[in-house]
């Protein structure tokens, strides 16, 4: 798989709050090639150069018509600049890069749980796994934020796709759940079945949500977020410390560009 | 583009570039992940990740933040240890056809002899360039690189144990740049690299803790770029060896200013990670300038800067 280089037209640029946005890109090359989990670094720069580091954006969507989607929260210089885009503005692109989610062959049930702006890559998991060949048992999908606004648009996105049943908490009880996202799992997950569990968003909630799967022997993949220089692993600056178990268990750290972002949630040292 | 000799350069110890620009260790990984962006074989030559006797498994996190106009790193020296390099790396890097010039590091004299003479016998290196800023543990840590005494030592054993050249990359952490250089050079050095990044901290003024788990990192990038040429200038003037300038160079006007300053050579660090076809778009950038100025070499231009 070859990752690429250039620049993409911004075809739209959605307001889903006053700061969650959401991009829409013309980039067929990586579309194409892009499989749920994997990111693209995205040069978020102004005509200054800076910021000077790419950003790191996990695909939100891609299309087979050549769009690409990333979801944000504007919340530095490089996601403030990105906010203002207007489509026919040109951002270059790295990417697909990264090793994505695994999806099950066999049918199976399936649990997803985003928080926050992690649920991103989650969506277009859900929409690869309803369309691919194998048909799952049950898909649930479980999604935090801190307020109803933050949520109705993508909580709709995820129910129109159809075949997956959408639960959601907030922050503030504003909708679904007054809580945890987490605190939903118990009374919607038969607890007998075998779960498939994917996972994105604040480290906390998915530090909760593998142990959560430990202690039930559930399979649980997890898409971390680290400050990124390259995303190349040419600078190995995203490291991340490892549990010495599964890949490279002979090295102390694994690194979020080239490892993942997309680890086996029982790789990852949870601390 | 054939073979165009206006963009061949000398960089000491009898090593010929194809164009003056190369990529700086640390920020060109071992050359196979940059194989999708840019043409390898196009470079003038390629700084492998620097490379200790032993697997380094790097510092904790976080290694990285970014800073004004720069970067700060604390990565640790992370590295897959020259047994691993030799056999896992080599092969993909000695079929480029690009020099491959591989950095090292190491905690003694010892390690750095022991490492030079291991690469002395792996087919496909071009040179060897040392970094000095590492810390000596056996003298209580201060780098080695900040001790003109310790340089000549360093680049003396280096130079006994292998016929490669030897390129010293000097730490700009000192008071007089100069000093570390006529060391180098003393010591037999056949080129001198500058500058390697220079020490910084970040700090998060609401949680009160520094932004890097090793506190203190090494600043790079375009923010760095004005300490570098000084140090370059000052470092030709005063040396008769070539000397190869590296900090901040993001274009083709910045790796030009660097060689006006007196830099046969340059190395293109940050801007790597930042596009990973940089260096290919300065080469395209250099032939450009050598065709508009007419002149028969870039060399031509090496060390002009003019202060009258």
């Amino acid at each position: 798989m070859t990752a690429i280089k250039f620049g993409t037209e911004v075809l739209r640029n959605e307001k889903i709050t006053d700061d969650i946005c959401r991009l829409t890109l013309l980039a067929p090359a990586i579309a194409e090639k892009a499989r749920p989990g994997q990111f693209v670094m995205v040069k978020a720069s102004d005509d200054f150069g800076l910021p000077l580091l790419r950003r790191p954006f996990s695909i939100h969507q891609a299309t087979t018509d050549g769009q690409l989607q990333i979801l944000f929260k504007s919340i530095g210089r490089g996601t403030a600049f990105l906010a203002k885009r207007q489509p026919g503005d040109i951002l270059s692109l790295v990417g697909p890069l990264g090793k994505g989610f695994t999806l099950p062959s066999q049918p199976t049930n399936i649990c997803i749980v985003g928080g926050g702006m992690g649920t991103a890559p989650l969506f277009y998991l859900a929409k690869k796994l309803l369309r691919s060949n194998t048909e799952h048992k049950a898909i649930k999908v479980f999604l935090g934020a801190a307020t109803a606004s933050e949520i109705k648009v993508l909580q709709n996105d995820f129910a129109g796709l159809g075949g997956l049943t959408v639960l959601v908490a907030t922050d503030d009880g504003s909708t679904g759940h007054h809580g945890l996202v987490t605190e939903l799992l118990t009374d919607n997950l038969d607890q007998a079945g075998n779960w498939q569990v994917y996972s994105c968003g604040p480290h906390p909630m998915m530090k909760a949500v593998a142990s959560y799967c430990f202690a039930r022997n559930w399979s649980c993949q997890v898409s971390l977020e680290t400050l990124m220089a390259c995303g190349i692993s040419a600078c190995l600056g995203c490291a991340i410390r490892g549990s010495g178990q599964g890949v490279d268990s002979n090295k102390p750290y694994l690194h979020v560009c080239k490892d993942g972002p997309v680890f086996a949630a029982g790789d990852v040292a949870w601390e | 583009m054939g073979i165009d000799n206006s963009l061949k350069v000398d960089i000491g110890g009898g090593l010929q570039l194809k164009n003056p620009i190369m990529t700086a260790s640390g920020t060109f990984g071992y050359g196979s992940e940059f194989a999708d962006y840019l043409d390898l074989q196009r470079l003038g030559g390629i700084v492998v990740k620097g490379i200790s006797l032993q697997p380094r498994p790097g510092n904790p996190p976080p290694r990285i933040v970014e800073t004004s106009c720069g970067m700060l790193n604390a990565i640790g020296l992370e590295n897959v240890g020259v047994e691993n390099f030799s056999s896992a790396k080599m092969p993909f890097l000695r079929k480029i056809g690009t020099p491959v010039i591989v950095n090292i590091l190491g905690d003694s004299i010892e390690e750095y002899s022991e490492l030079a003479e291991k690469l002395n016998v792996i087919e496909g290196i071009s040179a060897i360039e040392v970094n000095i800023s590492c810390p000596n543990v056996k003298k209580g840590g201060v780098a080695f690189g900040t001790d003109p005494v310790m340089v000549k030592k360093v680049t003396e054993s280096v130079k006994a144990r292998t016929s490669l050249p030897v390129i010293i990359k000097l730490s700009p952490n000192v008071t007089d740049i100069t000093a570390t250089a006529r060391a180098a050079e003393d010591g037999g050095a056949d080129t001198i690299s500058l500058i390697n990044t220079l020490m910084g901290i970040a700090i998060d003024h609401r949680t009160r803790r520094p932004k890097l788990a090793n506190i203190i990192g090494g600043l790079s990038g375009p923010a760095i770029k004005p300490v570098a040429l000084r140090m370059v200038w000052q470092v030709a003037n005063a040396v008769k060896i070539p000397v190869i300038g590296i900090g901040g160079i993001m274009s083709t006007e910045d790796a030009l200013e660097f060689m006006v300053a007196g830099a046969s050579a340059v190395q293109v660090g940050t801007a790597n990670l930042v596009d990973p076809d940089t260096a290919e778009r300065i080469i395209d950038g250099i032939g450009d300038f050598v065709e508009e100025l007419g002149c028969q070499s870039i060399q031509e231009i090496v060390g002009t800067l003019r202060t009258d």
